[in-house]
């Protein structure tokens, strides 16, 4: 079929103020003005979505059956009489639901969120001692699986786009359609088979040789190896999102008109993706890297658990087998804040990307 | 309706997903047929190693259980819980997002903030939370997986209303004055379907995941076997019995593999004009 | 005029280039053979799907994979540009032979500034290196006449209009000076008045660089402004060729002078102004919308339309004329009620019609229809065309076999076949999709016709033939037609009467007669003078035949 473009229709409406913008200094003004509304903004929305995570959680422990005391108390502390009268007085449920609301909020704004009667500590106490171990290796699988995933996106893409050796593009495409398939967690107990039991090449479990007390280079050493299997487990399976979405990205930008304009000035094809198509197509990947994050931090209390990693997804996954609920759900309000503050950071990170926000063109306030 | 099934059987892979689908669901049918018993049952000895004996193909666990019996009776529970609960969230997602899609102005905006809200919070703590709260039943599970999963449909379903309101072909309906719930009903959503049946079908195969995760950290519905809860089980026993957990996780990937095939299938065939693109 | 025996600058030969099978024809171009010489400029003019942009992109290797020349020859310069491999073509590519594209808003990367994407040019071919680099850039950016180069050097694309955008597109072109200029259809997407300024560019350089240049396009106006020679395509053959004055004033091939006798003359008859009913009268018409506006930046408050009146009676057109930001489409919208309105009367039959409430109004909607302006887009996919027409009166009541019966008599008074009924849009072309719009609209008995650049997505050919229709049915109907559209030449040659917009306000108001020949208002005559070729007349050809 022949390409039958209809006759363009009417003239659009031409976009750009046809001018080169306003005077620098002013722009500038306008400029950081413009930031400064926009982080306001997300910072207020951030708020917003954490406020929530905490009022959620007030209103599920009052909708599980039983007693909200004895939830709260969880399966150990349930038996000891006291310690739910002391939590029934603690939280004022024989008091008025909003009043306890009140309380609640206030209790978590002092950062005040509960304490485990299992492990006989103040539960943010047990989340920080935890949270670097999990921030480590939620690091390292971002990055192992960004890069990695957007390296074998490009080349893919390129192939097919070059019409050169795409069999590669074939090979990539079903090797992430694979991973795309398969459980975190299974991965991760078959990584464990195949290169501790079998192989005896990595550690199979937690995040130092305990006893060993290794300092210094060699204790980065050693969690440093103890680092490789949970990391390329967890990354695994946002290697293969990014894989396939920096692809079809590319194909897609490849396809657009200024890429045409490029090849007609006779810039080679190796500068035409470098310059003109990946700094483009890069553009909406890092968007949604940011919404990943939540899917990870989901994945990531998989993996510990099967690493035995001494992260907060380990002391989750403890949580639920202990029935402390109040754990529970302050990991689940830390986890949230989480991602909620590394989305802010990947928005911030874009609009300093993107030459049409950070100039200050159109879409400045969004 | 013959055009969309021939340009759907140019993908071999889509064929091939379709056929092990109708596989899986074949065997789950046919469990309670082939193996009467329930898969909890102790019956024979722990730790059969899989082609050792003929009437344990896959051999037990460390508790004397049929792995076979379990697999079988798994892909019920798969299956099961990925469909129910993609459509009870395709109905609340497509719901909210053709209200925010139609109306625009402040109701838009307060439904994406809600739906933003849902999408901002990690799917599976979420999920986790909500059935360890309310006790993990095939109930709990089911509303904590639709629960996590309605945002991404309330968006799409959204995005394609704001862009079909747009077409001229629904202002036209306007202006011949067809009532608006009859152009949402007939206009709009007809062309919306595509992209949601594409979306749904992706949709049951995170739901099978997500439901195998729960399984594996315990909080799966006791009273029905699970694959997810054969590999949980199996974790503990990795060093003498490390074929246990190898099974079930191949069954789970065939069925989520499958899915994903047909729903790259469904995309290009409902969507032709997109292969050739560069015209 | 150049001297008859020197070599060509560029010479197609009996070039093939074949389809994809499962096409409506084997070859998107057939045997096609033409010469460009230095110093002139080539038109190839031909309407959609006629195959003009592929020789042009052949030339340049730019076709799409799945698309190759089987036959033929391109010499360039002498060498056959088709026999070249990939390196000489690359090296070739902006630095003897450039392109200019359709579409500006696209054709620039939005992520890399002007400056240096105009380098780029030189840089790839290794030209002028170090800070000659950069005072050849800022040397051409007011060589196309860009204002204020020196910012406009670190300014990013979004800033730019159309019509800037086009004249960076074209600066890059030139930076190496080619020896060869292609333009594909490079005002197709602008405005007249900016198709003018940028015809003149490319005039003024083709005359101070002594440059062949080709030109693809589909409007004849254009290429009576600025043709040295034509060569037109039908179906991917080249079915004449030879002088702008041979083609223009004394066509051969009966499908150039079918093509010519199509182009809106602009020249309108002497219409009788009877003194009908007014159907709708609008007074003081307002649309504002306002965008932006955040913490601390001011709302930005545009008049989309600002205080329009005009009446329209039973039995006349009135034509609505404007470029894109003049408000004529906001008014179409307007009118239907599309859109709210934010001051002004709509008196149609004596009520106002713009304070009814949607559910007040719903009932009135049939007696004013629209005939929108994408043929592919204003027909469901998904319903056959019976269901299409008969939507509107079973909506108002009518019962479906009723419905029915009148559907098919509408089909054939639009000029198609009664088994169209039952079909889908998509088995049918542009010109018939806007026939089943039509049918669709007339489907109501609307007392009122709104025809929102219903005809400027037409192939010149097909335009004319929807135009006689609509004039027809007006005569038979009796109908008041309010027609909007950017192009007054069409305007002139069906309306009664025409009012002229510009920024949201009615500038010029009167017969198309008075509007050519004694504008008043400076913006109209502008307009006017923009108009391509208009000291070209298509009429003549008749009187020649």
């Amino acid at each position: 079929m022949v390409p039958a473009k209809p006759v363009a229709a009417a003239p659009r409406q031409e976009r750009g103020n046809g001018a080169a913008g306003p005077g620098p200094a002013f722009a500038r003004v306008e400029h950081a003005v413009n930031f400064l509304s926009f982080l306001l903004s997300r910072l207020w929305k951030a708020l917003v979505v954490v406020l929530g995570v905490v009022i959620i959680n007030f209103f599920l422990i009052r909708m599980a059956p039983g007693d909200p005391a004895t939830v709260l108390a969880g399966e150990a502390g349930a038996g000891d009489a006291a310690f739910v009268g002391q939590l029934r007085q603690q939280f004022g449920l024989d008091q008025p639901v909003l009043t306890q609301l009140g309380i609640y909020l206030k209790g978590v704004a002092t950062l005040d969120l509960g304490y485990s009667y299992r492990n006989h500590l103040p539960v943010l106490d047990l989340i920080l001692d935890r949270l670097p171990a999990t921030i480590v290796l939620m690091s390292g699988a971002f990055v192992f699986s960004l890069v990695l995933g957007v390296f074998l996106g490009v080349v893919s893409a390129r192939t097919r786009y070059e019409n050169k050796r795409r069999w590669i593009d074939s090979a990539v495409m079903s090797g992430a359609l694979l991973l795309y398939a398969t459980p975190l967690f299974w991965l991760s107990l078959m990584a464990i088979i195949l290169f501790s039991v079998v192989l005896g090449w990595l550690p199979a479990f937690g995040m130092e040789t305990i006893g060993a007390g290794y300092t210094g280079m060699a204790r980065m050493q050693d969690v440093a190896l103890h680092m490789i299997l949970p990391t390329i487990s967890l990354g695994c399976f946002f290697m293969a999102v990014y894989v396939r979405l920096t692809r079809a990205s590319m194909l897609e930008v490849m396809g657009m008109d200024f890429v045409k304009t490029a090849r007609a000035k006779g810039v080679p094809a190796g500068r035409v993706i470098r310059v003109h198509v990946l700094r483009n197509a890069l553009l909406p990947v890092i968007t949604f890297a940011g919404i990943q994050l939540g899917q990870m931090a989901g994945g990531a209390v998989l993996t510990e658990t099967v690493f035995s990693w001494p992260g907060i997804g380990r002391l989750m996954f403890d949580a639920l087998l202990q029935r402390d609920y109040q754990l529970l759900l302050g990991i689940f309000f830390v986890t949230s804040a989480l991602v909620v503050f590394f989305n802010l950071v990947t928005d911030i990170v874009y609009r300093f990307i993107d030459p049409r926000i950070s100039v200050g063109g159109k879409g400045a306030t969004a | 309706m013959k055009a969309f099934a021939q340009r759907y059987c140019r993908n071999y892979g889509a064929v091939i997903g379709l056929v092990v689908l109708l596989l899986v669901v074949a065997v789950a049918l046919l469990a309670p047929v082939l193996y009467e018993e329930s898969p909890w049952l102790m019956v024979g000895d722990p730790l059969v190693r899989p082609f050792a004996e003929a009437a344990f193909p896959f051999g037990t666990d460390m508790l004397g259980r049929d792995i076979t019996a379990g697999m079988l009776y798994g892909a019920r529970v798969s299956l099961l819980v990925g469909v129910i609960s993609t459509g009870v969230a395709l109905v609340f997602g497509i719901l909210i997002g053709s209200v925010a899609g139609y109306c625009g102005g402040r109701i838009d905006d307060a439904l994406m903030r809600f739906t933003e809200f849902f999408q901002t919070i990690p799917q599976l703590a979420m999920a986790v939370v909500i059935v360890a709260i309310f006790n993990p039943t095939i109930y709990s599970i089911v509303a904590a997986i639709s629960v996590v999963s309605w945002p991404p449909v309330a968006r799409l379903v959204r995005g394609e209303f704001l862009t079909l309101k747009q077409r001229e072909f629904v202002q036209a309906a306007v202006v011949i004055g067809q009532k608006p719930l009859r152009i949402i009903l007939t206009q709009i959503l007809p062309n919306a379907m595509s992209p949601i049946i594409v979306s749904a079908s992706f949709m049951v195969a995170t739901a099978i995941l997500t439901e195998s995760a729960l399984s594996f950290l315990g909080l799966g519905d006791r009273n029905m076997m699970s694959w997810g809860f054969m590999i949980g089980a199996a974790r503990t026993m990795i060093r003498e019995a490390w074929w246990m957990s190898v099974w079930p996780g191949v069954a789970i990937l065939l069925t989520v593999l499958s899915i994903n095939l047909i729903g790259e299938g469904l995309n290009d065939a409902m969507n032709p004009q997109l292969r050739r693109r560069g015209e | 005029m150049q001297a008859p025996d020197k070599l060509p600058l560029l010479s197609v030969r009996d070039l093939t280039i074949a389809l994809p099978a499962g096409g409506d024809r084997a070859h998107a171009v057939k045997d096609v053979s033409y010469d460009l010489h230095a110093g002139e400029i080539l038109c190839i003019v031909g309407e959609s799907g006629s195959g003009k942009s592929m020789s042009a992109n052949a030339i340049m290797g730019l076709l799409p994979p799945y698309l190759k020349p089987r036959g033929g020859q391109i010499l360039f310069q002498g060498k056959d540009l088709l026999a070249q491999g990939e390196q000489t073509l690359l090296s070739m590519r902006g630095k003897e032979m450039a392109m200019v594209f359709q579409e500006p808003l696209s054709a620039l990367n939005p992520v890399m500034t002007v400056g240096d994407q105009i380098a780029e040019v030189m840089r790839v071919h290794d030209a002028c290196p170090g800070e000659a680099r950069t005072r050849r850039v800022l040397e051409l950016l007011a060589f196309v006449g860009l204002p204020d180069p020196a910012t406009l050097i670190h300014s990013y694309p979004f800033r730019l209009s159309g019509g800037q955008r086009q004249r960076v597109v074209i600066a890059m072109a030139l930076a190496l000076e080619p020896a060869l200029l292609i333009a594909d259809e490079p005002t197709t997407a602008l405005d007249v008045t900016t198709q003018a300024q940028i015809l003149a560019l490319i005039k003024r350089i083709q005359a101070e660089k002594g440059m062949g240049v080709m030109f693809v396009t589909h409007d004849f106006g254009v290429v009576a402004e600025i043709a040295d020679r034509v060569a037109v395509m039908e179906k991917g053959v080249l079915v004449e060729v030879g002088t702008v004055q041979q083609v223009l004033n004394h066509p051969q091939h009966p499908y150039t002078r079918r093509l010519i006798g199509a182009v809106p003359h602009g020249r309108a008859k002497a219409r009788d102004q009877q003194a009908a009913e007014i159907v709708l009268d609008v007074r003081g018409l307002r649309k504002t919308y306002a965008s932006g506006g955040g913490l601390f930046s001011k709302k930005r408050v545009v008049n989309a339309v600002d205080g329009v009146s005009f009446s329209v009676r039973r039995g006349q057109t009135l034509g609505i004329v404007g470029e894109s930001g003049s408000g004529k489409s906001t008014i179409g919208k307007c009118l239907l009620k599309l859109t709210e309105i934010d001051g002004g009367e709509l008196l149609f039959d004596g009520q106002d019609i713009a304070r009814l409430s949607e559910r007040q109004f719903r009932p009135l909607r049939s007696d004013v229809q629209m005939i929108f302006q994408d043929p592919f887009a204003s027909l469901n996919p998904r319903h056959t065309v019976g269901r299409i027409i008969t939507d509107g009166p079973v909506a108002n009541g009518v019962p479906l076999a009723r419905a029915q019966a009148r559907g098919r008599e509408l089909l054939q008074l639009v000029g198609l076949e009664a088994s169209a009924f039952d079909r889908y849009p998509n088995q049918f072309s542009g010109g018939q999709r806007q026939r089943i719009g039509i049918a669709r609209a007339l489907a109501l008995e609307p007392k009122l016709l709104v025809a929102d650049e219903s005809v400027s997505a037409l192939d010149v050919s097909v335009q004319a033939q929807v135009l006689q229709l609509l004039s027809d049915l007006q005569k038979r109907l009796d109908i008041g037609l309010i027609f909007i559209t950017h192009d007054l030449r069409v305007a002139a040659q069906i309306c009664h009467h025409v009012i002229v917009m510009h920024k949201g306000k009615v500038v010029e108001s009167g017969p198309p007669g008075q509007i050519f020949d004694a504008p008043l208002h400076d913006y109209t005559q502008r307009l006017i003078a923009a108009i391509p070729g208009k000291e070209w007349d298509p009429t003549l050809i008749r009187a020649a035949a």
